[in-house]
């Protein structure tokens, strides 16, 4: 399948996976973050139930420490 | 346009800001000095001695509570701006109720997890309601990289998204000044396309 992370396209040798397979396969490293598929807000909690599908759109911020 | 007209729509809106430290403290002046109506302020903090170095407080103000010194502060220099402020510890439960009628929310806060958990009940529970976040502005220099991001209607961006505080990395007055000054000035440029339709919907 073929998406969208942050504006890049991006190929994955899967139909779909979850946000968590996600973050681990391109071993994505910050602890906090936001996650919006299709422009909706995908809670931390929902990480392993979610699944990203060709064509979406994955938005992904990270959150630094400082204040 | 002049600026009393700017700052007469500005008296319009309400803008929340979560946190009183480097960020929260100092976008509060700019919007206050800008003439943003009412500003609704939290933090359960009190002024120590090591926030003097960023945080818009004065050394006679160590031990006071920093919305109480804020709120102060703000009203000597704009004494028209209305500063309601809270003292509870923020959470999903809370948010919502401490800054229902905000236009604008602010994200200033010093934590990752806090920044993490403000966004996503902004975004769950304000619905339409923008979040104005700072990521990344630890240390000095590399001006540079600091730079501001719309992601979509209801999320901006404002730091370089990389640098991390720390021991050895701490958070210094001019760049979260350069941070907290881009997230007011977002939060004007978003005021300011707000025409008087947006208050008889």
């Amino acid at each position: 399948m073929k998406i969208l992370l942050n504006n890049r396209e991006e190929e994955f040798n899967a139909d779909a996976m979850s946000i968590k397979e996600m973050l681990e396969l391109k071993k994505f490293s910050f602890r906090m973050r936001i996650i919006k598929v299709n422009g909706r807000l995908i809670p931390k909690d929902k990480y392993e139930s979610t699944y990203i599908h060709d064509g979406d759109n994955v938005l992904m911020i990270y959150l630094m420490s400082g204040g | 346009m002049r600026f009393s007209e700017i700052r007469d729509h500005l008296s319009q809106f309400r803008v929340g800001i979560a946190g009183a430290g480097g960020l929260g403290s100092n976008c509060a002046i700019s919007l206050a000095r800008s003439g943003v109506g009412t500003l609704v302020l939290s933090d359960f903090d009190v002024i120590e001695p090591a926030n003097l170095n960023r945080q818009y407080y004065f050394a006679s103000q160590i031990g006071m509570l920093k919305t109480v010194a804020l709120k102060e502060n703000i009203t000597r220099i704009n004494p028209d701006i209305t500063v309601l402020a809270h003292t509870e510890r923020l959470d999903s439960k809370n948010i919502p109720e401490i800054y229902a009628g905000c236009h604008v929310m602010v994200e200033a806060f010093d934590r990752d997890d806090m920044k993490e958990m403000l966004i996503e009940t902004v975004l769950t529970t304000m619905p339409g309601i923008p979040v104005i976040v700072g990521s990344g502005l630890a240390g000095w220099g590399n001006s540079e990289a600091i730079r501001y991001r719309k992601i979509d209607d209801t999320i901006y961006i404002c730091g370089d998204e990389t640098t991390v505080a720390g021991e050895d990395l701490p958070p210094m007055a001019p760049r979260v000044g350069m941070v907290a000054n881009m997230q007011a000035n977002t939060v004007i440029e978003i005021l300011m396309k707000r025409t008087r339709d947006y208050f008889h919907l």
